[in-house]
Parts: structure tokens; sequence; C-alpha cells
């Protein structure tokens, strides 16, 4: 057909970069809506209030900071993965209208599966950032408490992650989210169970080095660990102890345990935008 | 402008398009008509890429629409239902979709947002408005940035008189600066209003796609919705 001058065609060839430029910035819109749409929620103040009273009352019960330290992260090792799958499972499903809206519009659907993701993210990550990480700083403002804090923005991240993938998988929200809860009951309490159980059955053999490679498999385990190393708790965990004080204490160990995290984030966040980009809406 | 070639989509075990092939130019307005679960919204969330056909092609201006979304500029889409987010208020949304458009240098076509005072309630959230408020929400959002090619998926139903013709007004002169319109809908008056073109889908077959003149010559019917009608008999008893 022949295209009439009426209307005016924009030229389609425009230089790289600026697409680029262009591109990125459409996802960072959508993510600035994306949050607006989470605050007008109030859930995630409430996660915020619910983290800042808990944190100031360890810090406040206790008289020495690690130990308080050591409380709070085994509340968040449990609270933190269970708010950010449920939360972005949740509002994955109700987003669906806002992304019809937005895939009828000249924006590509990766765009719009990551505005949604780095809107969640940011969200959940100031949430925490606020309610644990300025306490943590003003009580203990040493390497241990910023490893905390580093390591809740990871593992926040790594669980919007995991909870996107498991909303992508289907269509039914109450199975997306029993997916969700899934994934969060394994990874907190049932994977410890299951190496626990392995260690007892194979008691006889050397483990070290196995049970510091399952660690990789679980990023709450990760977290754990390198938290734990923090507090000067692994003298109590004997010679496994002492092994992964050796390990994870390292330059490599460490390195090698924060690609693993981002391995967690990247690795379901890239598998979840590749099956949204082929679903039908 | 807009080519379809041999697309298929399965749901499961149904087919819900067989074999689409058909091509679209400017100036034509396409009325799609076809019994309920004919394919009719199948086919137009494929043109905007909202369902991936497993088979063949859709091209827009010469280039596969897969390749890359920037040609959803050029489509203006009003949808059956329109869902909107809920916490939104009227104004932000309009305010929203300028904002994620911006860099595009068209002039905005504001002209349906005044003629259904859409400004007075833009304080209202999406939540409250009722179905009617909402189907005029969607048509300015489809107008607004004054696209060339115009899907519109049951326009008119849900709209009182006054809006409905606003509408159709609307589209008229819109098909007279030579843009193309898809229109899905069961009020064949609406459509013989506004059509030049019919499309008949059943079961997901394209049946026929021909001009209103030789639709209603071929039948020997002078009115869109008799000609219709005997087709669908036809259909029926075949």
């Amino acid at each position: 057909m022949k295209i009439s001058t009426a209307i005016e065609f924009p030229q389609t060839v425009v230089s790289l970069p600026a697409e680029t430029v262009r591109a990125h910035q459409k996802m960072l819109k959508i993510a600035k809506y994306v949050v607006y749409d989470i605050l007008r929620n109030r859930f995630v103040l409430a996660y915020l209030a619910f983290l800042l009273v808990v944190s100031m009352s360890f810090f406040n019960l206790e008289s020495d900071p690690a130990k308080g330290m050591m409380s709070l992260l085994n509340i968040i090792l449990i609270v933190l993965p269970l708010v950010s799958t449920v939360f972005a499972t949740i509002h994955l499903y109700n987003s669906y209208e806002f992304m019809e809206l937005l895939l009828a519009q000249p924006l590509k659907r990766s765009d719009i599966f990551l505005g949604q993701y780095l809107g969640m993210a940011v969200s959940l990550c100031i949430a925490f950032g606020i309610g644990v990480g300025v306490p943590v700083l003003l009580y203990d403002g040493s390497v241990r408490g910023l490893t905390l804090v580093i390591c809740g923005l990871l593992l926040t991240l790594a669980f919007v992650s995991l909870a996107f993938l498991a909303a992508v998988l289907s269509r039914d929200k109450a199975r997306g989210i029993g997916l969700a809860l899934l994934l969060w009951f394994f990874c907190t309490i049932l994977y410890d169970g299951i190496v626990l159980m392995g260690m007892f059955a194979f008691s006889d053999y050397p483990l070290e080095k196995a049970i510091m490679a399952l660690a990789f498999l679980n990023p709450v385990d990760l977290s754990r660990i390198a938290m734990l190393l923090q507090l000067d708790a692994a003298a109590l965990m004997g010679y496994t102890g002492a092994l992964f004080q050796h390990f994870f204490g390292s330059a490599t160990g460490m390195g090698l345990s924060f690609a693993a995290m981002l391995l967690w984030i990247a690795g379901p966040l890239w598998l979840a935008v590749r099956i949204f980009g082929k679903k039908d809406i | 402008m807009l080519h379809i070639q041999q697309i298929n989509k399965t749901f499961g075990k149904l087919e819900v398009l067989k074999n689409i092939d058909v091509r679209f130019g400017q100036g034509q307005a396409v009325a799609i008509i076809g019994p309920n679960g004919s394919g009719k919204t199948t086919l137009i969330k494929s043109i905007l890429g909202m369902v991936v056909p497993e088979r063949g092609v859709i091209s827009f201006a010469g280039k596969p629409i897969s390749i890359d979304a920037q040609y959803r500029r050029h489509i203006g889409y009003m949808p059956q239902i329109g869902r909107y987010p809920d916490n939104m208020q009227v104004g932000q949304l309009f305010d929203m979709m300028r904002d994620l458009r911006n860099g595009d240098t068209v002039t905005t076509d504001e002209e349906l947002i005044h003629a259904y005072r859409l400004p007075d309630i833009y304080q209202k959230s999406m939540r409250t408005l009722s179905g009617g408020t909402r189907q005029k929400v969607s048509a300015a959002l489809a107008f607004l940035f004054n696209p060339p090619v115009m899907i519109l998926d049951e326009p008119t139903a849900g709209l009182d008189p006054l809006s409905a013709e606003i509408l159709k007004d609307k589209i008229q002169r819109e098909k007279e600066r030579d843009k193309l319109f898809l229109i899905t809908s069961h009020i064949m008056s609406d459509l013989e209003e506004l059509a030049t073109d019919v499309m008949y889908l059943a079961e997901g077959r394209l049946v026929f796609f021909k001009t209103l003149e030789a639709l209603k010559t071929e039948t020997g019917e002078a009115r869109l919705g008799k000609a219709i009608a005997k087709i669908m008999e036809q259909e029926g008893r075949s």
C-alpha cells in the first residue's frame, strides 16, 4: 500500500546508542510508576515499620550489639524471604491490568517486566534499608553490620527474582503464590533439614567440602554463613566451622559467595523475562 | 500497511486462528465480524503482539512485528474491556501515558478528552468508574497519540447513545484522514455507517474479506445486518 504524506511515519532508523538510552529510560519510568503504586498500597510501609521495631528492640534489649545482631539475623532470614516472595508474587498478579495497558504501547516486553522487577526491588530494598540498615549502622557501624545489610539487600533481590519466576510460570494466582511459598519453605526450612539428614546419614565420610558446596545451592544459607563468620560464631561449629572460616573468610570465598548471590538474582530473573516474552496476555 | 500471513494460534487443543491471511491498507475501515469465540479478539491481540501465534508472520509497514515494539507507536488500541490500575486517578493515567510516550514527536489529539468532559473526573480513581466511563477513557487514550492505525474492539458497547455518537463521529472524521481502522462489533448498524470492508471470521477461519458494496450486491441485501444474517444461516447449514 502507498503510504500517504498526510500521516507522518517517523524514521525507524535511529542510531543505536540513542535507542538504548531511550529503552532504559522507558524501563526506569515504568519502575517509577510501579514504586508509586506500591507506596499507595501501604503494605511496604508496614513491612518497614515492622523491621524498624524489631531491629530497635533487639539492639535495646541486648547490651552487646553482636548478640542483638545474631537475633536480628535469625528473624531476617525467615521474614525477609517470606515477605519478598509473597508480596512480589501477589503484586505481579495484580499488575496484569497495568501490564496489559503497557503492552499496547511501543514498549518492549522485557522493559515492562524489568521495570516491574526494578520497582518492586527498589521498594523492598528501601524498606529494608531504612528498617534494618539504619538501626544496624547506628548501633554497630562495623564490617559485620555492613555485611548484614548487604546480605539482606541481596537476599531481597534474589527472592523477588524467584517470586517473579513463580508468577510467570502459572497463570493462576493461587498456584503462583503457592509455588512462591513452597520456594520460601524449601529455602528457609526444608533445605537445612535435608542437609542435616545427609550429614547424619553419611557421618562416616568427610563431608566438609560437600556441605560447603551445598551452601551455594541456597541463597539463605549463603547469607547465613557469610553473617555467622562475621559474628565469630564459626568457632562454635568445630572443624566444619574452621573450614568455613578458612574458605568463606578468604577473598576467594567471599568473591565466590557474592558471585553466587548475583547468580541467584540474575538466573531466575533471566528465565522469567524469557518466559514472559513468549507469554500470551 | 498491515500484512497478516498464514497465522495459526491454538489455546491448548482449541484452534483459535486457522491460517488467517489478509492484508489491510490505509483508508480502509474494516469491520471484523463473527460469532462469539470466532477469534476476533485473538486476531486483534496477535496484531498488537499480546498473543504470539505459533506459525505465520504479521508485518507492519513491511517489517515483521516480532522484531521490535516500536511499530505499536503507530497503533491506537481500544480494548473490549479496558482494565486499568485501580489505584490510579484518571488524570494520573493520562499523565503517565504521555510521560511514557514522550520522545514521540506527534501532536496529541485531545478532542475526545474534551468531548467526554474527562478533565472533570481527573481526580477520580479508576476503580470508582462505571463501565461506560472506562470506555470513554479507553477511547480517548486510543486516539490520544494520533496514530495512523486504530484498532477498536467493541467500541460502542457500554457507551450511552450520545457518547456512542461522539465516538462514531470521531471515527468517521479520522477515517477521512486516510487512517486504517479495524473495528469489531456486534452492532451491525454501527458497522454499516463506518465500514468500507467486511471481514468475516467463523471458528478461527477467514470466511471472506470483501468490500461492503460487494457484499451487499452478492447477497442482494441492502443492509449489512441482513446480509450477515443470511451468511450466518448458510454457514450454519453447511
